[in-house]
């Protein structure tokens, strides 16, 4: 028996800031006291402060150590797990700033946060089942295979209103009665984790943190819908999210939860994983299947819908896999306690990766009809440096962006969608004052150009044609007739193209061009770029009379641009400047500024 | 897998190695000396003791933890039972043999062993 457990974040993000050393350090140092039969380190998934990685949490106390390194493993298995003294200045800053310990779960981060899908996340052993099966896992499962019928299984999945979490947004339970609807010899349930949105990491959490509440679900939509076999369809730049896959169903199969008969019920399901190339347009559930099958990833029109010609042309549920994660929690807590969750018409809780000039990056778990002033403010802890709040995108290169005066906004499928704007699969990018919009609309735009698999023209020449105008535009050609032009080309690419890629990838640039509208003016009428951020139409001025003549900026300009002479003003020639800034890093005295 | 109940077992079993990752709130807290005079004294397997002894009887809501030391060398190993809205009962010169009574009688019962505690010295 152990009395002290303490838990490493083993999420990409922890990762990737060395948690894997933490952890070797730690069982090193645990070993040297001699408590290896008192104190258990345990790998978990992704906590959500990622912006604090690495993070780790000592149990019985539920100390929560932030951005630990290496170095301070010796005076925490010292202190606090041989002598029992809490090292105070390791913690997460604020919990130490009452008088008791706060816990995590009391921190503005996490106290407004409902985690379904996430719930065991940072809080398991990913690779073990047991600790799964310990927090209710597979229960549903039993649930569903011994009291319940199919029927029963996509009424509590109806009732309950969950929505796709993809980004689209349609009911799972009326996805799922098309597929029971029709009889084939063979069906199946796909989970699409060809999550490729930029800046989006919603699914590979729950993949790295919890692959037994995946595993759990689909073997119930399985049931649901008649299928016995199912697909993970999972990028290969998630190896973690892939390995912990792997051993679920390894672990499944053993314990007898996927093969045959499981529960004695009769009901055969497996499980096979497939691996994404990372190309985005994979990530369509038409082109996903397409790319299962063993061919080049492309879309197919639609009809025939994949419940009724899917996978290997046999009817197939495909859901993404924050939908999937939801399931377990629904068919064994009843519907009401998922509907109770969330607005009118967008039930339960979202996931949303938070990114860009915002405090705590990280991954959040919000109840529907949370505003984005709470997101961004209150969780995500503020824009850094005292900037200003300008436009936050939501749904990556297929979404749009939420402007600082629509900041009050309910956060809601239909809520967003009225608002020119989508849920998407929950990518949160905060932008501030310093960001130029159109040069975002650009940056995503630029995505989608690449992405385009090419098989339909709307998508593959006239996002070129868009991308050539923003181009123009942000080199100082444009004219107001460009922006007439770049309208009506989105909205012949969205009711043209042949899915949801081609069909989506104008939105950054119509929110842009509705909420942000000066801005483009401003780069074609003005020949400005009010945010600095487009190269072409800046300058770079010295201001005579805050120069002191150090000759730091003539010493580190790459071009020999910036003349001058000791204690005299500088200057810079314009025509040789390329604008890189380093001379306005180096200033000591900020006298140069972008103009 | 073939029944619920097989699967109950398991998590019956699992969930009592993960009791300790309980958050801490309104339990009871039993706080084992462990600073150099105490495990001179013998206070690690008194720690280990209270640990097993709790997985033993599935007791939730009670964590076992450690501090430095207390004061009284003399009278190590000391183990101090913290439980909410009770004073604070100190036992001494702890031993495992001890630590079976300490859990039956004071911690599910509710009635502290008096003669093992601080306040059986002037006696």
């Amino acid at each position: 028996m152990y009395r002290s457990h303490v838990l490493v974040c083993g999420g990409t993000g922890c990762t990737s800031s060395n948690s894997t050393a933490i952890i070797e350090a730690l069982e090193k140092e645990i070993e040297a006291k001699g408590l290896k039969d008192e104190v258990k380190v345990i790998k978990t998934g992704c906590f959500g402060l990622c912006a604090l990685g690495p993070v780790m949490v000592v149990y019985p106390e539920g100390s929560f150590y932030s951005e630990v390194k290496v170095e301070n493993i010796p005076e925490i298995v010292e202190e606090h797990l041989l002598k029992g003294r809490i090292v105070k200045h390791l913690l997460y800053e604020e919990t130490t700033q009452t008088p008791d310990i706060k816990s995590i779960n009391e921190t503005n981060f996490y106290k407004k946060q409902k985690r379904v899908a996430l719930r065991n996340c940072g809080v398991i052993d990913p690779e073990n089942i047991e600790e799964y099966i310990a927090m209710d896992g597979y229960q549903a499962l039993a649930k569903a295979l011994t009291e319940m019928t199919p029927e029963d299984v996509i009424n509590v999945v109806k009732d309950s209103g969950l929505r796709g979490r993809g980004g689209g947004g349609f009911p799972t339970g009326l996805k799922w009665s098309f597929t029971a609807k029709n009889s084939a010899n063979q069906k199946y349930v796909v989970c699409n984790a060809d999550e490729g949105d930029p800046g989006a990491f919603m699914d590979r959490s729950v993949l790295e943190g919890d692959p037994h509440c995946i595993v759990e679900a689909m073997t119930i939509c399985g049931y649901a819908t008649g299928a016995t076999e199912g697909y993970i369809y999972v990028r290969a730049e998630y190896p973690i999210a892939v390995h912990r896959l792997e051993i679920a169903i390894k672990q499944a199969r053993e314990y007898g939860l996927l093969g045959k008969d499981i529960f004695g019920s009769g009901f055969d399901f497996d499980l096979h994983i497939r691996l994404g190339a990372g190309a985005f347009v994979c990530g369509e559930e038409t082109a996903l299947m397409t790319s299962i099958e063993g061919n080049r990833g492309e879309p197919r029109p639609r009809p025939p819908y994949p419940a009724v010609k899917g996978l290997f042309a046999k009817p197939t549920t495909e859901n993404n896999v924050e939908t999937f994660a939801n399931i377990p929690q629904i068919i064994l807590r009843g519907a009401e306690y998922f509907n109770s969750m969330g607005t009118e018409r967008s039930k339960g809780t979202k996931v949303f990766a938070l990114g860009g000039k915002i405090n705590n990056t990280g991954l959040v778990e919000i109840p529907m009809g949370t505003t984005l002033r709470e997101i961004i403010e209150d969780i995500g802890g503020g824009i850094p440096n005292g900037k200003k709040f300008k436009a936050a995108q939501t749904g990556g290169p297929s979404g749009g962006c939420i402007p600082a005066s629509l900041m009050d906004t309910e956060i809601d499928y239909d809520n967003l969608t009225a608002i020119g704007c989508m849920m998407g699969s929950g990518g949160l990018i905060v932008m501030d004052e310093d960001n130029c919009m159109v040069d975002i609309a650009k940056f995503f735009l630029d995505f989608t150009v690449d992405e385009s698999c090419g098989k339909c023209t709307p998508c593959r020449i006239g996002t070129k044609r868009m991308m050539e105008i923003l181009e123009k535009i942000t080199n100082g050609k444009g004219t107001l007739e460009d922006l007439d032009e770049l309208e009506s080309l989105a909205s012949y690419i969205k009711d043209n193209s042949l899915c949801g890629l081609g069909q989506t990838a104008p939105n950054p640039v119509l929110a842009t061009l509705r909420f942000f509208r000066d801005e483009y003016v401003a780069h074609v009428v003005d020949k400005k770029c009010p945010a600095g951020v487009c190269k072409a139409l800046l300058n770079f001025v010295i201001d005579e009379d805050k120069c002191k003549g150090c000759t730091l900026c003539a010493r580190n300009c790459p071009v020999g641009a910036i003349s001058g002479t000791v204690r005299n003003p500088h200057t810079i020639d314009s025509s040789k400047c390329i604008k890189c800034g380093v001379c306005v890093s180096n200033c000591k005295f900020k006298a140069i500024s972008k103009k | 897998m073939k029944t619920l109940e097989e699967l109950l077992a398991i998590k019956a079993k699992a969930e009592k190695a993960m009791n300790v990752r309980e958050e801490e709130g309104a339990g009871t807290r039993i706080v084992v000396g462990m600073a150099t005079c105490g495990i001179a004294a013998g206070a690690r397997p008194v720690l280990s003791g209270f640990a097993d002894e709790i997985a033993k009887r599935n007791l939730k809501g009670v964590s076992v933890s450690q501090t430095g030391c207390i004061g009284m060398c003399q009278y190590e190993p000391i183990v101090e039972v913290f439980e909410e809205g009770k004073e604070k009962v100190t036992y001494i010169k702890m031993t495992p043999e001890k630590v079976a009574r300490v859990v039956a009688d004071h911690i599910v019962n509710g009635n502290p062993v008096v003669e093992y505690t601080v306040a059986s010295i002037d006696k």
